[in-house]
């Protein structure tokens, strides 16, 4: 659907890189054409936005579902697709077939599998897969043994001037664990490993990024140690970002207790230590995106014993009230909020989306930020309510959105 | 047919449901001091009933036990089955091997299936930590947790405490708990249920438990337990009153922990010049099946005087009675369980 009429939204706070400024912002033909202090025109649909913040459309980096019902409450406009969905994102038929699948009011930027299967072997045809609409190559919630592969996977990736979103759990370490080595995995007998599995990882993958100039996306780095190594990495200018999810910031693995699977995750959550540490991270610029890693698993993958249960979480619709807990406990301001969820990702994947700029893609939200309302997993708009935020009291809304100019009912 | 005993527990524990206020039995954690204690002489009993020439009860006539076990067992079972039909259930047994129930919703739906057949106890065995609470969320009888995973074991637990207590009266001891013993666990630390349980029970009764094993087989963050961990068994031994030995759970060990066998059996081996040299003193004791010159020598497993191996089978029976006894009287109707809220 294109933008019929130009649009005006007023009277709001506008987020911008800069900072937080009153002001309104214009859209034409699905583009922002002007931001800041700037009046509507004769024949503008106006919006008065009655002081709320305006704001980027939230692009989430990194979803194992198509879910949009979950993303339009959240405030998510675009959603890069984990190629670990089913089918799996190894044939550029599948991944045109889902670049088109979102829209209009909902883009999907599909990760092409880095190798066939996604069994970290064969390189899979990253370049038919990117002339599809790749936006980024991605090893899944896998680890690609073989660094011979990963070499050559990083080589040819960073010709193609794609990103490799990586994940980060040496498998060898991790097996077949469901918890981080530790007194709760201990206590609950469940099969663990230590946390240093992100970091083997994580040293390997940045030295093969280094010698290769790949852009390497740690998709979610979730321990002390492994950001110690990304934050050592960016300092000696490799181009690598990181990313982790609400879950590791708010939670720690005393959330297994009970065997709660909602609270099963991949990679595992990690000691307090490690999650304070993830907190630091995000203030001090080493992480660069918040994803919500959404992957809707209904009981059939959840009401299992905890180490038979499939790892993931619904996480669209919590994901920018978690990330303004960061804001209201002073870790990060409301611009930083909005680099992590929308302007971050957004060049991470190369689209001109996720800011409030003159020629950027006209997907905007407006949200009031203290909007308090329950996670309650009954009521959810994802296909499947598994939340690890379940009962818990949050703040911050999305109440009305646009996706390239036109608005989106919520 | 004999009568069945009245109560001996007498009046040191609280009065009717809240000794053990209870509806299942998933994990020692769960239990506090004087629960464990309830339950360990709610079983003396038992213990003087089973060496009767007839040994059979009607307390729980009428009603059906499942032993639903998903994992392989010969002894656990057996035991459990001993217990129900002494006490006069009906008791059935399902093995469900592993491969055939696997899946989630067949976990649920077996816990619904037993359900509609109301049973008036469950006891389950499963291989996945956790499962057994799971399924007890599920259905509204008592449930037994005969195992699951590497979490808890809390019958072996029990019966650990009963078989050891009785065996320090016997030599002289007149407390009810274990303030001032010092109990060596040793062999796979990591995948055993029966060290969990028995390190929360032992410590729960007053003794200090040290645990020794190989690092790959000593879980991380053991210490925060309250336990000492050690990987030399002879510095372990040093001290020790009471040493359990663990079974290598090869079934359970995904890829290679120990070099071998004969290596284990080198350091970790409870042999008699190891006891002679260390603990001369000491209890032995084995939750079984022993996997004899691995872990322990047969001249230590078999000698009466320091091993407590085949004591600890017959007090199996008797604990699994306490509890199918105690979980099933708000059921009968038993005075002082009938009301009130489970905790």
């Amino acid at each position: 659907m294109k933008q019929r009429a130009p649009l005006a939204i007023t009277n709001g706070r506008l987020v911008t890189p800069a900072g937080v400024v009153e002001g309104s912002v214009r859209c034409a033909d699905g583009l922002i054409v002007a931001v800041g202090e700037v009046s509507p025109e004769e024949g503008d649909r106006v919006v008065d936005a009655g002081g709320l913040l305006i704001a980027p459309g939230l692009v989430d980096l990194g979803v194992f579902a198509v879910d949009k019902p979950a993303f339009h409450f959240g405030g998510i406009t675009r959603a890069g697709l984990m190629p670990d969905c089913s089918p799996l994102l190894d044939h550029p038929a599948r991944v045109r077939f889902m670049a088109q699948s979102g829209k209009p009011d909902f883009w999907v930027h599909p990760f092409a599998a880095a190798t066939i299967g996604l069994a970290g072997e064969q390189l899979a045809e990253l370049a038919l897969m990117r002339d599809a609409g790749a936006k980024a190559v991605a090893t899944g919630r896998r680890w690609i043994g073989d660094s011979g592969v990963m070499l050559r996977l990083m080589q040819y990736s960073a010709m193609l001037d794609l990103p490799v979103v990586a994940h980060a759990e040496d498998a060898g370490l991790s097996g077949r664990a469901a918890a981080t080595a530790g007194e709760m995995a201990t206590r609950l007998g469940l099969p663990s490993a230590p946390a240093q599995a992100e970091t083997l990882a994580l040293a390997r993958d940045i030295a093969l990024a280094e010698m290769t100039g790949a852009r390497l996306h740690a998709r979610q780095v979730t321990t002390r140690a492994g950001l110690a190594l990304v934050r050592a990495a960016k300092a000696r200018g490799v181009a690598i970002t990181a990313g982790v999810t609400p879950a590791h910031f708010m939670l720690s693995d005393l959330a297994l207790a009970d065997f709660r699977t909602f609270a099963r995750l991949s990679p595992p959550l990690r000691s307090e230590d490690d999650r304070q540490a993830v907190i630091e991270a995000i203030g001090d610029g080493t992480i660069d995106s918040i994803a919500s890693g959404h992957d809707p698993r209904g009981p059939e993958d959840k009401r299992l014993p905890f180490a038979d249960a499939e790892p993931g979480m619904a996480g669209a619709e919590t994901l920018l009230a978690m990330v303004l807990t960061l804001v209201r406990d002073g870790v990060i301001d409301m611009a930083r909020a909005f680099d992590l969820v929308a302007r971050n990702p957004a060049r991470i994947l190369g689209v001109a989306a996720g800011v409030l700029e003159q020629e950027a893609e006209a997907d905007l939200v407006l949200v009031d930020e203290s909007k308090p309302w329950l996670v309650d997993r009954r009521k959810m708009a994802a296909t499947a309510g598994n939340t690890p935020f379940d009962r818990q009291p949050t703040e911050g809304r999305v109440t009305r959105m646009w996706k390239g100019g036109v608005e989106v009912a919520l | 047919m004999t009568s069945a005993p009245t109560s001996s527990a007498g009046s040191r524990f609280p009065a009717g449901k809240r000794a053990y206020p209870h509806r299942d039995l998933i994990a020692i954690s769960q239990l506090e001091r004087h629960e464990i204690l309830y339950l360990l002489a709610e079983a003396e009993q038992w213990v003087e009933f089973n060496r009767r020439a007839t040994k059979h009860s009607d307390a729980l006539a009428g009603l059906t036990i499942i032993n639903a076990f998903f994992e392989n067992s010969t002894r656990t079972l057996l035991s459990f089955e001993i217990a129900g039909k002494r006490l006069g259930a009906d008791v059935v047994n399902m093995h469900a091997s592993q491969s055939s129930i696997k899946k989630g919703e067949t976990l649920i739906d077996t816990a619904v299936t037993l359900n509609a057949m109301r049973a008036d106890a469950i006891v389950i065995r499963h291989g996945s930590s956790g499962a057994v609470g799971l399924i007890a969320s599920k259905v509204d009888c008592p449930v037994l947790n005969a195992g699951d995973g590497q979490h808890e074991h809390p019958t072996q637990a029990l019966l650990d405490a009963l078989a050891l207590r009785r065996a320090l009266r016997e030599r002289g001891a007149t407390s009810e708990d274990f303030t001032g013993l010092t109990v060596t666990i040793c062999g796979d630390i990591l995948h055993s249920r029966v060290a969990r349980s028995n390190i929360l029970s032992l410590q729960a009764l007053g003794a200090t438990v040290r645990t020794c094993a190989p690092p790959a087989l000593m879980p991380q963050g053991i210490e925060a337990m309250g336990v000492e961990p050690f990987h030399d068994f002879d510095r372990a031994l040093a001290g020790t009153d009471v040493v359990m030995m663990l079974r290598l759970q090869n079934e359970r060990m995904d890829g290679q922990f120990i070099p071998s066998p004969r290596e284990y059996h080198h350091l970790y081996g409870l042999t008699r010049e190891r006891l002679a040299s260390h603990a001369p003193e000491a209890i032995v004791m084995h939750p079984g099946p022993m996997n004899r010159g691995v872990e322990i020598d047969s001249d230590v497993a078999d000698d009466p005087a320091v091993s407590l191996i085949t004591a600890q089978v017959e007090m199996g029976v008797a604990i699994r009675m306490a509890c199918l006894d105690v979980l099933t009287r708000r059921t009968r109707g038993v005075a002082g369980w009938k009301d009130g809220e489970w905790v």
